[in-house]
């Protein structure tokens, strides 16, 4: 038995598409130690999956040694893939097996013994709270559950190594936290090792160790606060009186010593380039009262120091010259009681709200609770069952086509058509709305140059990068200036680079006047909202500002609860008023 | 109506098409390759039927009659036999379609009473096959029956047929199917085109990104339907062509009267399509949808097979099937050189089948648009 | 075999089973399908004309042509209408009315009394050959009934130097449906063995299930037979119930042994089933794997089978094409085996071809499926 239960040596892997070459590895070398939870942390496109699937044997690296279990995975796939536990990022659950039968399939796969596996299962179904629904087709559980079936299917005979690919993407905060339950009671009673990797930053700080990683290069391995310590002194929290949090962060943001600036609830969060108290007379001299106080470093100011590239900071040319009319203030999305039933099940249940213009109002909470769903109705896109809907004062349903000109959509993933070129895609949506000529011309060079997407003009949608192809269906709901921009999940499945930057212009947009509807499951976006619901199974559970929300979970265990820790709070609320009804 | 919005729809959707290798591929590759595969494989015409002859005679009479079929293209003796038994081993294993027999005293009884008789078994497992050798065995006896009375003095038999056949004068099975491949062809390539179009769109997400644009419902409808009717004309003028140059395929009427007939035809067509389309949720769906209307649709368009052969309850059932109209249009045009004329009572069903399944179509759209 | 990898393929196989019976798709395929199939085939399709439309021409009517009328009217095999003159009934020609026409000039009569020759005219049109064939065989037929008919009632026996006794083996009435009924089976079974196939394995690739099935203990031949032996079952079912159909049904004769029936069926239905394996391991992808299956499977089992067009008159090129096309080989199998019996040397041989043909996809399956993503 080795002491490593994972062991990189100088390993590459090269991938070819078409006839360009993608090295999704370079000389990566690392090991991991036994019953630990490791984190693999990276953006988008660092190789991480590749690591993983060569971690299995299902790729084989050009050059380098990889070592599993004590296994050479070249040489011996098939006794490290009998003893390795691993879960894709889709995982392959059966969707029209039910939950017992997948657990089956998979303890039939492991070879698993019969006498063995009454008390697994029922140690699993307990572990996992799907004992209930045994009988349900996995097709018909929340993503939540989904994930946890699948986890339950690679422990279904303990492996010594588990392997999880983004285990938490789109899982609602309760069964994340449930997830990590699972995964750390398996490290302590079966001391297995476990190597995940997470898009959620937050989440690295739960590991015992991290693994840097990006663009295939391998950039460090530590304890998490290893990695923040190197921040000590360069972190701030920044407030100022007369001033909204996002025309402070966009000014701080500015900055030349300034790494990166991120609205925390009212205040700004910085990052500093060297360990130098900033000073506000400097930074803000317009501002008179201006607070600037130190704070602890953590995780997540450690990878964007680390990572972030060198953006456009100066975002002076997405001013939008849009003829907004009426006053800011003025109700412009108004819905009421409105409900949608698909057959027996009530998808959005009496659910009302109004948002004001020139507000960025969110829409919070887990797949499934509903949001996607209201988003449509709010849209035009799926009729109301009951209730009204009112957007700039037409129901967009039954409006002629004309209202829809003041609106702008982007889809909760890409989808713009991928075969046509970045030019082609922007003309073909402006001419969609009725734009021609000169006008068409210009717009077109503004959404090229603002977007920055001048050099992939030629370029096909569908072979741009990720990060790129947010930027185009961003500009393309964009190209006719709507007043009410409309944005479902726009951050789901990116980096936390690459959703910093869409942060910076939705609020370039927001404080030009446009006013933007946006849903998403990550908690700590709530932030950058003036005004959220947080919906759950179909239901607004809370409406107000980010700070109210939070002030609603504030306890003397919890005095600075985080969005997450709101949201929780509410959750466990509604269930003990359910048990108590 | 916005028309340019409904142009600039169509051409994205031409783009869409166009720039995709696979879609492009699915418009251009497969009609040329079926083309040449099936317009050179399916025919009804038969070459070089194997037969044996079992020839116990050893007379005059019975040596001109077999070298007749020797020398006939038709047939190709492969095999002499002189024994009854070899015959059922020769039927049974497929090595000859025919055995023809001829008895001993044959030329004998010919000479003696005028009159003779031969014996001919028959492989029947592929009726059709073994139906159309008989008759050109018939023709072969015709002739020498001609010849043998002329060589004994006598006229021709007092009543004899003088049969000319029209429009396909030397009865080509090629000239028959061939014209039916290019509605065939054409039908596939345009249902495939529409039938996939908004699934396509629904699975990349990007209907709904049209659905909150200012265009109504019927301009996206009708922003779809183009591209079909166009890609449907130059496939359907390509195949044309081709069939022109390979096959030598006359064209004996006019060309407006076959191009009337093939707007009509696409219309519904693309009506047929955009009904598919309009249902399918997923692209599978689509071309599950599409396979199923097809093979109906080919089976009793009379393509391969005549219609009035059908029972009269599926005789029925041919109407509601553009290609049965179509393919008699373009049959009409190339062999028969019909104009519009004779072509009316094919037009107005293919215009009510086109106006109906866009309706339909129209309707479904709006109602599962969501 | 070792316990686990019993138990491995065991659950493979149930779990395959339990998915086939849930999707409403794959049953219709394998059930539905032959059903509407047999039924479009049975009694849709049909090469024997009854009821022809013709139109007869007679310039001037007496016994004589009034007979020869008769003796078309008659007939179940046409359908006459009666023209007075010629060019009516070539408008009518021409309007798609009739098929053909019989004309009977004015002296047809005065020449046949004098013992002249009196010619028949007759037009058919021709754009559908095989069927202006059969009309035209037909029109022999009656006139050479009717000359014998003629011939005896004026007491002169009728001499026809040779005439032809055929005799039709297997087929005694030239059924159409007794060769396109067995022959359906095969594009029945192709459309469940390599069409379904492509697509279900195509879904484990884009669903990521095969991921997680490569990454279990499960070794390649595991999952290839997990995948195989349920869909070989189904295929299996959908072949029985077609068999049934066509026999009780639609009264197509069996006469060879069922149990060769079975043997050759499953093994085309293994090759079925490795083309389809194979599509789906190359393309990855449902909407490709389908399209494909089509093009290369389908349509093939169709035209270049034998089962409609015969393919000894097909250009050489064609017909060497024709060798990699194992429903050709299973066509004439299931023809011989129902209409004929069992023709060992055809039976044989044909199976033989199978054989190489399923070596040669297996032996590609094998070398292109790995337990690995690349």
């Amino acid at each position: 038995m080795e002491d490593h239960p994972l062991r990189f040596t100088t390993v590459s892997k090269r991938f070819f598409s078409g006839s360009h070459q993608v090295q999704a590895l370079d000389e990566v070398s690392f090991s991991i130690q036994p019953g630990r939870v490791t984190g693999l942390i990276g953006p988008d496109g660092a190789g991480k999956t590749t690591l993983m699937r060569l971690a299995t044997a299902l790729l084989q690296p050009d050059v380098g040694q990889i070592h599993v279990l004590g296994h050479d995975a070249v040489a011996k796939p098939l006794e490290i893939q009998s003893s390795v536990g691993y879960m894709p990022q889709r995982f392959g659950l059966y969707e029209d097996l039910s939950v017992q039968e997948n657990l089956d399939l998979y303890a039939d796969l492991q070879g698993m013994l019969l006498e063995n596996r009454p008390a697994r299962y029922a140690e699993l179904m307990h572990m996992t709270g799907l004992a209930p629904f045994s009988k349900r087709l996995a097709g018909k559980l929340s993503g939540g559950m989904k994930q946890k079936l699948g986890l339950a299917c690679v422990l279904v005979r303990s492996p010594r190594l588990l392997i999880l690919d983004e285990p938490t993407v789109g899982v609602d905060p309760v069964s994340r936290r449930e997830l990590w339950q699972i995964i750390y009671r398996q490290v302590q009673k079966e001391s297995m090792s476990v190597l995940l990797s997470t898009a959620y930053l937050d989440e690295a700080e739960r590991c015992h160790e991290v693994i840097l990683l990006h663009e295939g290069k391998f950039l460090g391995q530590g304890r998490p606060d290893e990695f923040s310590r190197t921040l000590v002194g360069r972190t701030y929290q920044a407030s100022a009186v007369g001033i909204s949090p996002r025309r402070l962060q966009e000014k701080l943001n500015r900055f030349t010593g300034v790494i990166d600036a991120l609205v925390e609830g009212e205040t700004v969060r910085l990052v500093m380039e060297t360990a130098q108290a900033p000073d506000p007379k400097t930074l803000l001299p317009e501002l008179a009262d201006v607070r600037i106080l130190p704070i602890e470093p953590r995780f997540e100011d450690a990878f964007v120091a680390r990572l972030k590239r060198s953006y456009d900071q100066g975002r002076s040319d997405l001013i939008m010259d849009l003829n907004i009319s009426a006053n800011e203030g003025d109700e412009v999305i108004r819905v009421n009681n409105l409900v949608r039933q698909f057959g027996d099940f009530i998808a959005v249940n009496r659910v009302s709200f109004s948002v004001r213009r020139g507000e960025i109002f969110g829409l919070l909470g887990a797949n499934g609770a509903g949001k996607s769903t209201t988003f449509r109705m709010l849209c035009g896109l799926l009729p109301v069952t009951s209730g009204e809907v009112a957007v700039a004062g037409h129901d967009l349903r039954q409006a002629a086509a004309n209202a829809r000109r003041h609106i702008g959509y982007m889809a909760q993933k890409f989808s713009l058509y991928g075969h046509l070129s970045v030019a082609q895609n922007l003309r073909f949506f402006s001419s969609a709305y009725g734009l021609r000529g000169n006008r068409q011309k210009e717009r077109l060079a503004w959404a090229l140059k603002t977007f920055e997407l001048t050099d992939y003009s030629g370029t096909n949608a569908g072979d741009l990068p990720l990060g790129y192809k947010q930027r185009l269906a961003f500009a393309a709901a964009l190209m006719h200036e709507p007043e009410i921009l409309f944005l479902d999940e726009p951050t789901s499945g990116i980096d936390p680079l690459m959703r910093r930057e869409f942060w910076v212009r939705t609020n370039a947009l927001a404080e030009a006047g446009v006013t933007v509807l946006v849903t998403t499951h990550f908690m700590e976006e709530a932030n950058y909202c003036d005004r959220l619901v947080i919906m759950a199974e179909g239901e607004v559970l809370a409406e107000g500002t980010p700070q109210e929300m939070k002030a609603r979970a504030h306890t003397i265990g919890q005095p600075y609860p985080t969005m997450e820790d709101a949201f929780i709070q509410l959750i466990e609320q509604r269930k003990a008023e359910r048990e108590a009804a | 109506m916005y028309f340019r919005q409904i142009f600039a729809l169509a051409i994205k959707e031409f783009l869409a098409l166009l720039r995709d290798k696979r879609s492009r591929f699915v418009i251009i590759g497969p009609p040329i390759v079926q083309l040449l595969v099936f317009g050179f494989a399916a025919t009804y015409d038969l070459n070089d039927v194997p037969v044996a002859i079992y020839n116990e005679d050893r007379g005059g009479a019975a040596r001109e009659l077999v070298s007749r079929i020797e020398g006939s293209p038709n047939f190709q003796v492969v095999a002499y036999i002189s024994h009854d038994s070899e015959t059922a081993p020769l039927i049974d294993n497929r090595d000859v379609l025919l055995v023809l027999h001829i008895g001993q005293h044959f030329s004998a009884d010919l000479l003696r009473d005028n009159s003779a008789q031969l014996q001919v078994i028959l492989d029947g497992r592929n009726s059709n096959t073994a139906m159309i050798a008989m008759n050109y065995l018939r023709t072969i006896l015709l002739d020498y029956n001609r010849y043998w009375q002329a060589s004994q003095g006598e006229g021709a038999s007092l009543v004899s047929l003088q049969t000319r056949t029209w429009y396909n004068e030397n009865l080509q099975s090629r000239w028959f199917i061939v014209p039916g491949i290019v509605g065939l062809l054409t039908l596939v390539v345009t249902i495939m085109v529409t039938a996939l179009s908004v699934a396509r769109e629904r699975e990349a997400g990007t209907f709904d990104q049209l659905l909150v644009t200012p265009l109504r419902p019927v301009e996206i409808l009708i922003g779809k339907a183009i591209p079909g009717m166009v890609i449907g004309l130059l496939d359907a003028t390509l195949i044309i062509v081709l069939m022109a140059i390979f096959f030598d395929i006359p064209l004996r009427g006019s060309l407006g009267a076959l191009y009337l007939g093939l707007v009509l035809f696409l219309l519904s067509a693309v009506g047929i399509g955009l009904m598919i389309s309009a249902i399918a949720v997923t692209q599978q769906q689509a071309v599950l949808g599409a396979f199923l209307f097809l093979v109906p649709a080919v089976i009793l368009s009379g393509f391969s097979t005549p219609i009035a052969n059908m029972p009269e309850l599926v005789q029925w059932l041919t109407y509601i099937d553009p290609l049965r109209y179509f393919l008699v249009v373009v049959r009409g045009v190339t062999l028969e050189g019909d104009g519009y004329a004779l072509l009316v009572h094919q037009y107005w069903p293919m215009a009510i089948i086109g106006v109906t399944s866009l309706a339909i179509a129209a309707w479904l759209f709006r109602s599962r648009m969501y | 075999m070792k316990p686990a990898a019993r138990m491995r393929l065991w659950g493979m196989i149930r779990k395959e089973s339990l998915q086939i019976l849930r999707d409403p798709s794959s049953i219709s395929i394998a059930f539905i399908m032959p059903v509407v199939l047999l039924f479009l085939f049975g009694y849709g399709v049909s090469l024997d004309a009854k009821h022809i439309p013709i139109g007869i021409v007679i310039e001037q009517p007496d016994t004589a042509t009034q007979s020869l009328a008769g003796a078309f009217e008659s007939s179940e095999f046409f359908r006459p209408r009666h023209f007075d003159a010629i060019q009516s009934a070539q408008q009518a020609l021409d309007k798609r009315q009739i098929d053909g026409i019989i004309w009977l000039r004015n002296n047809f009569s005065t020449r046949l009394l004098a013992g002249n020759e009196a010619p028949i005219g007759v037009i058919i049109n021709g754009v559908d050959s095989n069927q202006a064939n059969i009309t035209q065989g037909y029109i022999q037929g009656t006139w050479l009934a009717w000359l014998e008919h003629y011939a005896a009632s004026r007491g002169q026996p009728l001499l026809i130097p040779v005439s032809l006794e055929q005799r039709v083996w297997f087929n005694a009435a030239l059924s159409s449906r007794l060769f396109l009924v067995p022959g359906l089976i095969a594009i029945i079974m192709t459309l469940i063995g390599s069409l379904l196939t492509a697509m279900v394995v195509a879904r484990e690739w884009e669903r990521g299930t095969m991921e997680t099935l490569m990454v279990s203990p499960l070794h390649r031949g595991e999952i290839l037979a997990g995948k195989l032996i349920p869909y070989f079952v189904l295929g299996m079912g959908g072949m029985l119930f077609s068999v049934a159909l066509a026999v009780w049904q639609f009264d197509i004769p069996l006469r060879g042994s069922f149990w060769l029936l079975m043997l050759s069926s499953a093994l085309f239905m293994l090759v079925a089933l490795a083309i389809g394996l194979l599509i789906s391991i190359v393309s990855k992808n449902q909407f490709v794997a389908g399209q494909v299956a089509i093009i290369v499977t389908f349509l093939p089992a169709f035209i270049l089978s034998g089962f409609l067009f015969d393919i000894n008159s097909m250009p050489d090129w064609i017909q060497f094409i024709t060798l990699l096309v194992p429903a050709r080989y299973f066509v004439a199998i299931l023809q011989t085996l129902f209409l004929a019996g069992d023709v060992w040397p055809v039976v044989l041989a044909n199976m033989g071809a199978l054989c190489l043909m399923l070596l040669f996809f297996f032996f590609l399956v094998w070398r292109k499926f790995n337990k690995r993503l690349e």
